[in-house]
């Protein structure tokens, strides 16, 4: 079976003191998460307080690389299937997120991907991963 | 201060085992409510609760709902049954919250805060047009939404990712899923109120539309309208009323999440709300009689069932198989009454019915042909949410005194 990736609208992106920074960001092509001042420690989603420790948390930039923790392709909820997956980046994070540009019944846990980023209907850039090193 | 080690178990604090009763059960018959307001059939499910136990209106003097409940709060609804509540709880973990308001009516009957706890449930999602695979409706300014809306989680991809993670690290089979249902049909033959009452096969299962990877059409739990009612009571009330005695023994709740970004998505929140019902009740696992188990999804039962221990992390699968969690037939009797994949989700919350369906194994009321011969100690157990982000867990063991 073969099921082409094909685009779908994302809806408007919610900009809010929390995502903005990190839309900015993703507007010039980067992927960034919170890492806390106090303990160190990065986490997703991105949170001001750090939620290991409530230290103050900054952004950092990654490398956008990682691995497929679990994915699944929705079939039935719209005239566009995709895959939702969780991506283990190599920085020990895990993000939710689409995967994307590919035969969406080929993707498999374990498999590499690399960020690549989609508009929302409102021109913010959303990421989103593709198979293979990037 | 949790952090510096606060090592008392439960059984040395004050616990609620044996401090309350549960002496009024119903769930409401109808399975499609299109000319009911929700309001009505929560007031419809009170009257069928008090009934059961042989109480009145004017007995209640606690009242517990959840979201589900149409108003702010408990404020509406309590003012809408006549009631004059003195204690008011509005936990909502989901669908598992009717379980924690067991649990929470127990304390406050401990505590002597109430008397003749009621809880209600109700909605009509079937009448409402309600999907598993619509986006869910959540409140403006919850944080995660923008970080995951843009990727359309819906109900059933929320599960899927779960399940599709259990196959990769435990070799489970979407036949042994498939056993799951096919157990709750078998039971659901049985029960003259379920919404699907035909026996399906395994081959079923496999045949019907794949919603989400590797979840199919029959993996899913039904959407239907209506409700239940539960009545919780100070022991020496439920010994002055008509009823079987049903003790609540021990309670456990727990929220799992996304772990700071750690996902972990081999556990559920019952590895935690578990052993401490468990603890608290004093049993284990292989004394429970009759599970109530949340099915949701085939794979919500599977992976609870591992949590709470019947059976070793990663072997669920297996332990599902071949008719286990058939009554009469399997190790587990577990959903006799047809469970959510078959029977009842009512307001798309199966908490309230998995409680009410403990309560008639306990008291010896199910079918003959699903009852657990001398059935004295069962467990309910509810996940509410999404078991693949965000979930509220709850645990409770009851025993027929």
């Amino acid at each position: 079976m073969t099921t082409m990736y094909q685009d779908r609208p994302l809806g408007s992106a919610v900009h809010d003191p929390a995502t903005e920074p990190f839309f900015a960001a993703t507007a010039i092509g980067s992927l960034r998460v919170k890492i806390c001042v106090s303990c160190r420690k990065p986490h997703w989603y991105p949170r001001p307080l750090c939620p290991y420790c409530l230290g103050d948390a900054e952004w950092s930039d990654v490398t956008g690389k990682g691995e497929i923790y679990s994915v699944s392709v929705t079939r039935r909820a719209g005239p566009t299937p995709y895959a939702i997956a969780y991506v283990r980046l190599d920085e020990g994070i895990t993000m939710l997120s689409n995967i994307v540009d590919c035969d969406l019944d080929s993707l498999r846990i374990g498999q590499r991907v690399h960020v690549v980023f989609k508009p929302a209907e409102n021109g913010t850039m959303i990421p989103m991963f593709a198979p293979g090193p990037g | 201060m949790s952090g510096h080690g606060l090592n008392m178990s439960s059984r040395d604090l004050m616990s609620i085992r044996r401090k309350a009763c549960i002496a009024g059960a119903y769930e409401h018959p109808t399975r499609e409510a299109p000319d009911k307001t929700v309001a009505q059939l929560h007031a419809e499910c009170a009257r069928g609760a008090l009934e059961d136990a042989g109480l009145r209106l004017e007995d209640v003097d606690g009242y517990f709902c959840a979201g589900d409940a149409p108003g702010l709060g408990a404020n509406n609804m309590a003012d809408y049954l006549g009631l004059r509540p003195r204690h008011v709880d509005t936990t909502d973990t989901g669908g598992s919250a009717y379980l924690v308001h067991v649990s929470h009516a127990a304390q406050a009957i401990a505590m002597g805060k109430c008397n003749v706890a009621l809880i209600t449930l109700a909605g009509r999602p079937r009448s409402e047009g309600s999907s598993g695979v619509a986006p869910r409706l959540v409140g403006a300014g919850t944080p995660d939404v923008p970080w995951e809306a843009p990727y359309a989680p819906v109900t059933v991809n929320m599960y899927a990712l779960a399940a599709a993670r259990h196959m990769y690290e435990y070799g489970t089979t979407s036949e042994q899923l498939a056993w799951i249902k096919v157990a709750a049909a078998t039971h659901a033959q049985h029960n003259p109120n379920a919404m699907l009452r035909d026996q399906v096969t395994v081959d079923d299962v496999l045949a019907s539309p794949m919603i989400s990877d590797p979840l199919r059409r029959l993996d899913c739990c039904v959407v239907s309208d209506g409700g239940g009612a539960l009545l919780v009571v100070r022991p020496e009330i439920a010994h002055s009323l008509k009823r079987p005695i049903v003790n609540v023994l021990g309670a456990g709740e727990a929220i799992k999440g996304q772990l700071n970004g750690q996902v972990d998505l081999t556990f559920s929140g019952a590895a935690w709300s578990g052993p401490r019902a468990f603890g608290e009740a004093g049993v284990k696992p292989s004394d429970i009689q009759y599970a109530s188990i949340y099915d949701s999804f085939t794979i919500t039962v599977l992976m609870q069932i591992e949590d709470l221990g019947f059976c070793e992390k990663g072997k669920g699968g297996r332990f599902v198989a071949d008719g286990n969690l058939i009554s009469g037939v399997g190790k587990l009797p577990f959903n006799t009454d047809g469970g959510g994949l078959c029977n009842n989700h009512p307001a798309n919350r199966g908490g309230i019915t998995k409680v009410i369906e403990a309560v008639r194994q306990l008291r010896g009321e199910t079918h003959a042909k699903v009852q657990v011969p001398n059935c004295n100690l069962a467990l309910a157990q509810g996940t509410g949410g999404l078991l693949g982000s965000r979930h509220g867990s709850a645990t409770l063991i009851m025993e027929r005194a």
